[in-house]
C-alpha cells in the first residue's frame, strides 16, 4: 500500500520538477482527448504550446501573452500574500470590477478635458476602489470574526450587479445610441492606458505586474512584515508570540490584494478593454486564484504560472480557429492542466512510500 | 402599477419550483462543508449532472433513470475533487475552481448533439385529496416528485446530522479532524463519502433544470446557480432547515422581481438582484455573535502523519 | 514610438503577404460571442457559416472561434484570423464594434463585417436585420389570438433593438385588437434558460396567454407548453420543435444569403464598405411557418402583412403615431427614419410602464 510521508523540508528537486511533469501529463491526456475528438493530437498540442511562442506570427502573440497574463499576475501576487498568511480572499473578481468602475468613472468625469493628471488620478481611484471593496470583508473579519472567504465571494455578485447598473445607467455612453456600455477610453487620450511601445504589449498594467512581483519578492524575503505573513501562515501560535498583530495583518493582506485587483481592473478598462460594459469581467479574479496556487504562492512562480495560463488561452484560441477544436475542449484541457499541477504538487511536500499494512 | 395581477398562490407555487435546484445543490454542499471540506466546484458538478441526466433520459426515454444518472455523473466528477484534495492534499479552493472550469467544458463536449431535443416529459404528481385543499393545495401538493424529494432530503440530512452516530462522526470530522482521527475515525473515507454525496445532490439539482424546469439542454444552462448554492450554505449557517428557508428567499427574489416587473412596478432590478448577497453578508455578521459558526476545519487539508 | 509602430505594422503586413500568397482558397473567419450550441443567436450565425461552406465548396475555407468575450480577447482572435490569412471576417456581436475597428486599422487589406454596430471604415461594413418587421407580424397574430387581452413580453436588456421590437409588436397588436395590453419583463440577460422560464411563468400567471420573447432560449416555449393555453413565437431560430403549439410562428435570423453574397464579393474583388439593414424582403428576416393553431383568416392577414412589408408597400412604423407621453411622433402617413429607429429609446403611446434607466 502507498502512503504519504511528510518531508521535513519541501523537496527542491520536486519543486522544479512538478510543473514539468504536470505539463507532460496534461499533454498526454490532452492528446488522447483531441484524438478522441478526431483531431491530430500532436498538431493540437503543438498549436497550443508552440504556435504562440515560436510560429511565424509569434511577434504578435508574444506581446499578447503579456496583455493576457498581466492582470492574472497582478491579482495573483496580491492574493498570494493573504493566502500565505491563511487569509482567503476569493473575491478578487469583485475588487477587479470595482477598481475598473471607480477608475473609469473618474476618467469619464473629466471627459472631454485633456490633462496629464487624469490618468494618474484614475490609477489612484482604481486602486482605492479595489482596496475599499476588499476592506469590507477585512473589517468584518477583524470586527466580527466573519469568514472572509464567504463575504468576499458574496461581494463578487454584488459587484457584478453594480457593473450592469453602471453600464446601463450612470456610465452609459451618451453618444452610444442607447446601447449599454461607457465611452471608449481608448479614444480619450488622457485616460487611455496605451501601449508604452507600440506592438510590444507593454502597458502600465504589465509594468505594474512586474513591479508587484519584485516588491512582493522583497517583502517576503527581506522585510519583517513578509516574515510575519509567512510565520502566521506556517505557525499561527508562534506568530502571536512573536508579536504579530493579526488584525493589522488581515487589513494589510486583504487591502493589498484589493488594491492590486482594482489596479488590474483599471488598467484593463482603460487599456485593452477600453470600456465599462456588462460583460467587462471575464473571470480574471477567479483564474488568478488558480494562478497563485500554480505558482506556489511564490512571486516568481506566479509570474511563470500567469504566463502558462495566458499561453493556454492564446494557444487554445489558435487551436480553435486553425483546427476547429471546440472551445469546450480547450476548457477541459485547461481543467486537466490544473488538476495535474495540483495533483503532482503533493510530491513537493510529501514522499510517497510503499508500506506493508500494519494492524491498527 | 397593478399589484392585483400578482396571484400569491401561484407565486408561492412557482417559488417552490424555482427553489428546488438551489435546495438540492445547497443541501449537498452543506454536508460536504459540515465534513470540513469546501468544494467550490458546485457549478461544474451541476452542469455535468444536467447533461448526464438529459442525455440518459433522452436515450432511455425515462426521466427517472435520467435523474439517477445525473446524480451518478455529479458524484463521479466530485470524485476527481476528492482524489485531489484527500489523497494529493491539494488546496481545496483551487481544486474546486478547477473542477468548475473542467465541468463546464466537459458538459459542453458531452452535450454536442443534444441541442434542440425535447426530453421525455416528467410526470407531475397531484397528491390526491391534499391537492384539492384550497390555497395550500396548489402551493404545496401539485408538484413533481423531485420537489418533494428535495424537501425530504433536507429533513433526512437534518435528522442524520442531529440524531445519528453517523451525523455525529461527520460533524466531528468537520470540527477537528485530528481529534476525530485520534478517536479512530477514518477521516479521509468519511470526507470522500461526503464529497460524493455533495456531487450527487448537485448533479440532481442540475438535472432538475435540464429535465423539468426548463426543460432542454444548452451549454452553460445552469448560469451561475451553483455559485448561489454556495452562498446559500453560508446564509443558512450550515443548518439544513435554514438552507430551505434560504433557497426560498434566493429563488423567491428572482420570481418576485419578475412578478413586480410584470405588474408594472418600476423597480431597480440590479439592486434587487444583489440583495440576497447583501442579506447573506448581514447574516454572516449577525451569526458571528451566535454560537453557530463555520465548521472549524473547513477548507483545511488533513494528513494523518501530522 | 513612430518608428517602432511602423516596424510592427510592416511586420504584420509582411506576415500577411506571406500567407496570402501561400494559399489559393478564400478564407472567411467568424467570431462568435456564444457557443455554437446556444440554439439561438450564435447558432444561426453558424448556420450562415455552414451555408457559405456548402455554397462555395472547396473555393472557400471558413474558420470560427466561439464564446469570445467582448474586449481584448475579441481583438486578439480577429488579429489572429487576419494573420492566418482570412480575407473576410464576420464579427457577430454588438460588443465587438470597437475591437473590429481597431483590428481593421491594422489590416487594411482584410475586409470586416460587423453585426448590429454603427461604426464603419473603408474595410469595415456593418449589417443587421430589421427584426421589427417580423415583430409586426407577431404583434398582429398576438392581438388576434389573445383572449385575456394580455400579451407578455420578455425583454433582454432595455436597448434600442429590443425597444423597437416591443413598439412594433404593440402597434400591430393594438391595430388588431384595441383592448390588448402588454406586460413587459426585463430578464437582464440574453440567455439564461432558468430565468427565462421563470419570466414566462410569471407572465402566464399574471394572465398573459401570448408570450413574445427577445431572449434566445426555448425555455419560455416549454413553460408555455406546460401551461397549456398559451401561444409563443420562436426567436432567432425557428424553434419548430414546439410547433404547432405553443409556437405558432417565428422570426428566424437568416444570415446565409448575406454571408454568401459578401463572400462572393470578396472573391470577385467587388467588396465595398456598406451599411446593410435588411428585413423580410431580402430574406434576412425569415418568418417561420404559421401553424394551424392560428385561424385561417388571421393567418391570411398575417401573410398579407408580411408581403406588404416585404415588397415595401408598408412600413411597420407608419404614422399617425404618438410617443408614450402623448407627444406626436409621426404624422399621418409619415414613416420613421432609420436614425430614430436605431436609437429608439421611447415607448409608443398605449404601452404602460417605464423603460428602466
Amino acid at each position: 500500500m502507498l502512503t504519504l510521508e511528510k518531508r521535513p523540508q519541501p523537496s527542491r528537486l520536486w519543486t522544479y520538477l512538478t510543473p514539468v511533469v504536470a505539463v507532460i501529463l496534461t499533454m498526454l491526456a490532452g492528446a488522447v482527448l483531441f484524438a478522441f475528438l478526431g483531431k491530430d493530437p500532436v498538431q493540437s498540442i503543438r498549436t497550443i504550446f508552440w504556435e504562440p511562442l515560436f510560429s511565424e506570427f509569434a511577434f504578435y502573440y508574444r506581446p499578447q501573452l503579456l496583455v493576457k497574463g498581466a492582470p492574472l499576475v497582478l491579482i495573483a501576487i496580491g492574493l498570494s500574500l493573504g493566502f500565505r498568511a491563511g487569509i482567503w480572499n476569493i473575491g478578487a473578481e469583485g475588487q477587479y470590477i470595482i477598481g475598473a468602475i471607480c477608475g473609469a468613472g473618474v476618467g469619464l468625469a473629466f471627459y472631454p478635458m485633456e490633462a496629464w493628471f487624469i490618468f494618474p488620478l484614475m490609477v489612484l481611484a482604481g486602486a482605492l476602489g479595489g482596496w475599499a471593496w476588499a476592506m469590507i470583508p477585512a473589517l468584518l473579519k477583524v470586527r466580527f470574526g466573519t469568514n472572509e472567504i464567504l463575504v468576499s465571494l458574496m461581494l463578487v455578485y454584488v459587484a457584478e450587479q453594480l457593473l450592469a447598473s453602471m453600464s446601463l445607467g450612470l456610465l452609459k455612453n451618451p453618444e452610444g445610441f442607447g446601447f449599454p456600455g461607457s465611452r471608449n477610453l481608448q479614444q480619450y487620450p488622457s485616460a487611455h492606458n496605451a501601449e508604452l511601445i507600440a506592438g510590444s504589449g507593454m502597458h502600465w498594467g504589465v509594468v505594474s505586474a512586474l513591479v508587484a512581483v519584485i516588491l512582493a519578492y522583497i517583502l517576503l524575503n527581506r522585510h519583517m512584515l513578509g516574515f510575519h505573513i509567512r510565520l502566521t501562515g506556517e505557525a499561527p501560535r508562534a506568530a502571536r508570540f512573536a508579536g504579530v498583530n493579526p488584525a493589522r495583518l488581515i487589513l494589510f493582506c486583504l487591502g493589498t490584494a484589493g488594491a492590486l485587483a482594482g489596479l488590474a481592473g483599471l488598467f484593463e478598462v482603460s487599456g485593452p478593454s477600453g470600456q465599462v460594459s456588462i460583460d467587462f469581467n471575464v473571470g480574471y479574479g477567479f483564474t488568478a486564484i488558480i494562478v497563485a496556487f500554480l505558482g506556489r504562492l511564490h512571486p516568481i512562480g506566479i509570474l511563470l504560472a500567469g504566463g502558462l495560463m495566458a499561453l493556454t488561452y492564446i494557444g487554445g484560441e489558435i487551436a480553435q480557429s486553425k483546427l476547429g477544436l471546440p472551445a469546450a475542449a480547450i476548457q477541459v484541457f485547461q481543467g486537466m492542466l490544473l488538476f495535474f499541477l495540483l495533483a503532482v504538487d503533493v510530491t513537493t511536500n510529501y514522499r510517497i512510500r510503499r508500506v506493508t499494512r500494519e494492524v491498527a | 402599477m397593478d399589484f392585483g395581477s400578482i396571484n400569491p398562490i401561484l407565486l408561492l407555487a412557482s417559488l417552490m419550483v424555482a427553489a428546488t435546484p438551489l435546495l438540492l445543490a445547497a443541501i449537498g454542499e452543506l454536508v460536504v462543508e459540515r465534513a470540513g471540506v469546501l468544494n467550490l466546484g458546485v457549478e461544474g458538478m451541476m452542469i455535468t449532472g444536467a447533461i448526464c441526466g438529459f442525455a440518459i433520459a433522452v436515450n432511455t426515454g425515462s426521466p427517472i433513470v435520467g435523474l439517477v444518472a445525473a446524480a451518478a455523473g455529479g458524484a463521479a466528477l466530485s470524485l476527481l475533487f476528492a482524489v485531489l484534495t484527500q489523497f494529493a492534499l491539494a488546496n481545496q479552493v483551487a481544486s474546486g475552481l478547477s473542477l468548475t472550469l473542467f465541468g463546464l467544458g466537459l458538459s459542453a463536449l458531452l452535450g454536442q448533439g443534444y441541442q434542440g431535443i425535447k426530453p421525455p416529459p416528467f410526470p407531475r404528481v397531484d397528491i390526491p385529496l391534499l391537492s384539492d385543499i384550497p390555497v395550500l393545495g396548489p402551493i404545496l401538493f401539485r408538484h413533481d416528485i423531485v420537489v418533494y424529494f428535495g424537501l425530504a432530503l433536507v429533513a433526512a440530512v437534518w435528522w442524520v446530522l442531529k440524531n445519528t452516530r453517523a451525523g455525529l462522526i461527520l460533524r466531528a470530522v468537520g470540527e477537528n479532524h485530528d481529534a476525530a482521527h485520534a478517536l479512530g475515525y477514518k477521516v479521509v473515507r468519511i470526507r470522500i463519502l461526503a464529497i460524493m454525496f455533495g456531487g450527487a445532490c448537485a448533479g440532481l439539482g442540475g438535472a432538475y433544470i435540464s429535465l423539468i424546469r426548463v426543460p432542454q439542454w444548452t451549454e452553460g444552462m445552469t448560469a451561475g446557480i451553483g455559485w448561489i448554492a454556495l452562498a446559500l450554505v453560508v446564509f443558512a449557517s450550515w443548518k439544513p432547515w435554514r438552507v430551505m428557508l434560504g433557497a426560498y428567499l434566493f429563488g423567491g427574489i428572482t420570481v418576485l422581481q419578475l412578478n413586480l416587473q410584470a405588474a408594472g412596478v418600476a423597480i431597480p432590478v440590479e439592486y434587487l438582484a444583489m440583495s440576497p448577497y447583501l442579506i447573506t453578508i448581514l447574516v454572516l455578521v449577525i451569526m458571528s455573535a451566535d454560537k453557530s459558526r463555520a465548521p472549524a476545519a473547513l477548507g483545511r487539508s488533513f494528513h494523518a502523519s501530522q | 514610438m513612430k518608428f517602432t509602430k511602423l516596424l510592427a505594422t510592416a511586420a504584420i503586413a509582411l506576415g500577411l503577404a506571406g500567407t496570402a500568397m501561400a494559399q489559393d482558397k478564400t478564407k472567411v473567419g467568424f467570431v462568435y460571442v456564444g457557443p455554437v450550441g446556444d440554439g439561438g443567436w450564435t447558432y444561426e450565425h453558424n448556420q450562415g457559416r455552414l451555408a457559405v461552406e456548402e455554397h462555395f465548396g472547396d473555393a472557400v475555407e471558413t474558420v470560427f472561434v466561439e464564446s469570445v468575450p467582448e474586449g481584448p480577447d475579441a481583438e486578439r482572435v480577429m488579429t489572429q484570423m487576419a494573420l492566418d490569412g482570412a480575407s473576410l471576417i464576420f464579427t457577430t456581436s454588438f460588443g465587438y464594434m470597437d475591437p473590429t475597428i481597431n483590428v481593421a486599422k491594422k489590416f487594411p487589406d482584410v475586409k470586416f463585417e460587423h453585426a448590429t454596430g454603427y461604426k464603419r471604415a473603408d474595410n469595415v461594413s456593418t449589417y443587421s436585420a430589421r427584426f421589427y418587421e417580423g415583430r409586426a407580424i407577431q404583434g398582429h397574430i398576438a392581438g388576434k389570438m389573445t383572449e385575456s387581452n394580455i400579451v407578455g413580453y420578455i425583454g433582454s436588456y432595455p436597448i434600442p433593438e429590443v425597444i423597437r421590437g416591443i413598439n412594433s409588436a404593440f402597434i400591430h397588436a393594438r391595430k388588431a385588437n384595441p383592448d390588448v395590453q402588454f406586460k413587459i419583463v426585463w430578464a437582464y440577460t440574453w440567455f439564461d434558460p432558468a430565468k427565462e422560464a421563470d419570466a414566462a411563468k410569471v407572465l402566464i400567471e399574471q394572465g398573459a396567454d401570448v408570450i413574445l420573447q427577445h431572449t434566445d432560449s426555448t425555455a419560455p416555449q416549454a413553460a408555455a407548453q406546460s401551461a397549456g393555453n398559451v401561444i409563443t413565437f420562436g426567436q432567432a431560430s425557428d424553434m419548430s420543435e414546439y410547433a404547432p403549439r405553443p409556437r405558432v410562428s417565428s422570426i428566424i435570423d437568416n444570415w446565409a444569403p448575406y454571408y454568401i453574397a459578401r463572400t462572393q464579393a470578396v472573391i470577385d474583388g467587388t467588396w465595398e464598405s456598406t451599411d446593410t439593414w435588411d428585413g423580410i424582403g431580402p430574406g434576412m428576416v425569415g418568418i417561420g411557418e404559421i401553424t394551424d393553431a392560428v385561424p385561417e383568416d388571421v393567418k391570411a392577414e398575417a401573410l398579407a402583412l408580411k408581403d406588404a412589408i416585404a415588397n415595401g408597400e408598408y412600413h411597420p412604423f407608419t404614422g399617425p403615431l404618438n410617443k408614450q407621453d402623448g407627444s406626436a411622433w409621426l404624422a399621418d402617413g409619415e414613416t420613421a427614419d432609420d436614425g430614430t429607429l436605431l436609437g429608439m429609446n421611447f415607448y409608443v403611446e398605449g404601452i404602460e410602464g417605464d423603460i428602466p434607466q
